[in-house]
């Protein structure tokens, strides 16, 4: 104790040198850190506190600008922040202590990282002169996490604690989003440094300058291309949500100048609004009929903001063998990854979006019309194949049918919508249409059960007055149902709005279309009475039973003022289709349970995850 | 675009923040990645800046090259990433130290073979000798191969050094 005390004393005299116009403050660490915060525009912080961290949690009870939301588990304050970023824009921020607290953190760094959320987590980490010596709760923080984040820091000097800080923000927003990590010793929190009032951003922003604006060459070559095209289509992702909400209208704007139709991934769903007679429904694995033979069959493909996912290609080998490739990533090594691509545009979506509009305008491009309508043509033959259609017969929900519900009987409200992963979230991917960007938020490249019920209550933190719905599998609500009692504490009205089909649905029926139907581990057995729950957090729980329950659960579940837990048993054995089996090409979709027996899934195929 | 499924050998030179963990960073790329490093060699290599190269000798195909050098710019601490490979002349070193165990003829010969590959002589005894080489990762292979052949081998080798020919520096920020 007196060693560390006299070490900050030392560093207390020894200050680096302030650039000009800037007063120096000394404060102490953990108030130099939420100083920073504030200063990068940050409202809340979702946390969970411990030893190492009592410094930070010290000085947030002094602070009245920084609001903090007490999580039940540290993943869950990753997940919230995810919702948080993702529904805003704004960078999530994450607090948690050393050792476990920094291990429970990971999932949701790895989660962020995969979908490209801008995060910024704090972790406690044991004293300096501790470190490696296997202390009380340490754990190598920056190694662990070092794979799954885009950026990390163990902060050993208090003196560029402000900088690192700043630095960390500037690199989680700008680029390709994603999730930093600041690893804060404890003696650092406790010393005493100088805090600089200005021209911290201006060198927290000169390491690290990825190019947002793309070559004007490669536009015009683009312009060149689309002019060619006869069967074009638009396949737009995430990196147009990404860029801001100006992009998603950029896009539409772009969609009517060319009349092409477009497909979005799962990330990038609402950059274009579900409404528009322009769009084919997303595409991939579980993506419309109409969508993938679109990507199959076309002669120029336009690429934004995606980044060619396997569960989007499908077999490489077969993917849209015949069409020119165009790519807009902001991220260069997306480019070339799976696909290889004929031409790369590497920028920002909004700046691409405006000069390729401009530009297109400059050449007074025109669509070439005749060959246009016949593609239309095709894609509206495929469209009659009505791929999401589902037999709503009997007393028993079709899974299909509540979420369909859900969403018909939102469509007035100001709605987010998050999910867990399984079927459920394909179904909710399929059949509730967004219209804006930022309304969407699901985990996409880690596909992590647990997700959405922490995710909308970060959503709810950042739209208190927002409908907030979290479309769960029984399965995953359970891997993060904790947070039922973050919740009530801060009632956070969100909707659960639980998908029960008993069991782990998707698990189920892969077993059923690849393993032979031996359902090995995969029934959810044991379930809670989630009325009852509900109950026991102060909370309303509902169930619905039958197609007549449906409807007034959903209105009822509306109308409840606080969070409500909605328990829709459906249907327990539907599959989800359209269906790409893993190891197959974009044409040689399931289309339901009578292709299952014809096309068996092939041996190459059932390595695949 | 190349669609070249050829396996190529690069060096790439890579500008870097000499801070903690920047080589598990750049380590763990490769490893997480499934990219191949045949060698690797850091050290500073400017003191006022902090700066170090890495030089990382690595095979792959065309797509795969790529790869490896578009993800190593995306790390924070890197400020340049330069495929000498590509940029056309360039000069590769490496040294190895090779000490041999022999006696009679064999350490004649092992002598004589260290001679002509311009190998100094840095220690000896009655039964052994400590070579130092330098020349092109294929030299050193080529003598360490001699060397192996003439008795019991120990060897160190530091991995590939690199350069590009000519008047132009990379000491350039990204
Ligand atoms: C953390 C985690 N563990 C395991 C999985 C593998 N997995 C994918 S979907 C799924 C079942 C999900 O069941 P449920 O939440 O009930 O959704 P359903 O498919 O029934 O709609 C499992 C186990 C996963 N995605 N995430
Ligand atoms: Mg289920």
């Amino acid at each position: 104790m007196a060693k560390s005390a006299a070490a900050a004393d030392k560093r207390k005299t020894s200050g680096d040198k302030a650039p000009a116009g800037s007063t120096d403050i000394t404060m102490a660490g953990a108030e130099i850190l939420l100083k920073t915060l504030e200063d990068e525009g940050v409202e809340v912080i979702f946390g969970y506190p411990g030893g190492a961290v009592l410094p930070i949690y010290d000085a947030l009870f002094k602070n009245n600008q920084i609001r903090h939301i007490l999580v039940r588990h540290e993943q869950a304050a990753v997940h919230a922040a995810e919702g948080y970023a993702r529904s805003t824009g704004k960078v999530g921020v994450v607090l948690v202590t050393s050792g476990p607290g920094a291990t429970n953190a990971v999932t949701g760094l790895t989660d962020a990282l995969m979908d490209s959320v801008p995060v910024v987590c704090l972790t406690g980490q044991v004293p300096t002169h501790l470190i490696g010596n296997d202390a009380f709760q340490e754990a190598d923080t920056t190694g662990i996490t070092r794979a799954c984040t885009k950026h990390n820091y163990l902060v050993k000097d208090g003196r560029v604690l402000q900088q690192t800080v700043a630095e960390a923000f500037h690199v989680a927003r700008s680029g390709r989003p994603g999730p930093v990590l600041i690893d804060l010793p404890k003696d650092i929190l406790m010393g005493e440094y100088a805090y600089q009032s200005a021209g911290v951003t201006e060198v927290a922003q000169a390491r690290y300058r990825p190019s947002t604006k793309p070559d004007a060459e490669a536009i015009k070559a683009a312009v060149a291309i689309m002019k060619r095209a006869e069967r074009p289509v638009i396949y737009g992702g995430g990196g147009i949500v990404n860029s801001g909400p100006r992009a998603s209208a950029l896009l539409q704007q772009l969609v009517e100048m060319t009349g092409w139709p477009t497909t979005l991934t799962l990330m990038g769903l609402g950059a274009l609004p579900a409404s528009h007679d322009k769009f084919l429904g997303m595409l991939g694995m579980h993506g419309t009929y109409e969508a993938n033979l679109a990507m199959h069959g076309c002669d120029v493909m336009l690429n934004i903001g995606a980044r060619f996912d396997d569960r989007v290609t499908g077999r490489i080998s077969g993917f849209s063998p015949k069409s020119t490739k165009i790519h807009c990533d902001i991220d260069p090594s997306s480019v070339n990854k799976n696909v290889a691509v004929d031409l790369a545009i590497i920028g920002d979506a909004t700046i691409i979006l405006e000069m390729l509009i401009d530009e297109m305008k400059r050449q007074s491009f025109a669509p070439h019309k005749p060959s246009l309508v016949k593609w239309w043509g095709m894609i509206k033959g495929w469209q009659k194949r009505d791929c999401l259609a589902f037999d709503q017969s009997g007393d028993i929900i079709k899974p299909q049918h509540a979420i369909k519900r859900l969403c018909e009987l939102t469509t007035k409200h100001d709605v987010y919508v998050t999910t867990e992963v399984g079927q459920h979230q394909m179904w909710a991917a399929q059949y509730f249409g967004f219209e804006q960007p930022n309304r969407w938020m699901t985990s996409g490249g880690l596909g992590t059960m647990g997700y959405g019920l922490p995710a909308a209550l970060g959503v709810q933190v950042a739209h208190p007055d927002a409908l907030v719905i979290d479309i769960a599998g029984e399965a995953s609500f359970m891997m993060n149902m904790q947070e039922l009692s973050t919740l009530a504490q801060y009632n956070l009205p969100v909707k659960m709005f639980i998908i029960n089909n008993e069991w782990m649905g998707m698990v189920r029926q892969w077993q059923e279309l690849i393993h032979g139907g031996r359902y090995s581990e995969s029934y959810s057995a044991s379930l809670p009475d989630f009325t009852k729950l509900a109950d026991t957090f102060g909370m309303k729980g509902l169930v619905a039973k039958k197609l007549g329950d449906l409807d007034d659960v959903i209105h009822e579940m509306l109308a409840a003022p606080g969070p409500v837990i909605a328990d829709i048993r459906v249907a327990k054995e539907e599959n989800c289709f359209p269906m790409i089996p893993s190891g197959a090409a974009h044409n040689e979709m399931l289309m339901g349970p009578e292709d299952q027996a014809e096309k068996p899934i092939s041996e190459e195929g059932m390595v695949l995850v | 675009m190349t669609n070249s499924d050829v396996i190529e050998r690069h060096i790439i030179s890579v500008l870097v923040d000499n801070e903690p963990g920047v080589l598990a960073r750049v380590i763990g790329l490769f490893s997480g990645r499934g990219y191949n490093i045949e060698s690797l060699t850091v050290a500073e290599v400017d003191s006022q800046k902090h700066l170090s190269r890495i030089s990382i000798v690595t095979l792959g195909t065309p797509m795969v090259i790529e790869q490896i050098k578009s993800q190593l710019a995306r790390l924070v601490p890197i400020h340049s990433v330069c495929d000498l490979t590509e940029m056309g002349a360039s000069i590769e070193r490496e040294l190895a130290l090779v000490k041999i165990i022999n006696s009679g003829d064999d350490r004649i010969e092992a002598l004589r073979i260290a001679d002509t590959f311009r190998a100094r002589t840095l220690d000896s005894t009655l039964e052994s000798f400590v070579f130092e080489i330098t020349g092109t990762s294929s030299k050193v292979a080529a003598f360490i191969d001699l060397m192996q052949s003439l008795g019991e081998v120990e060897i160190s080798r530091t991995g590939v050094s690199a350069i590009s020919r000519g008047n132009r520096i990379d000491l350039s920020a990204k």
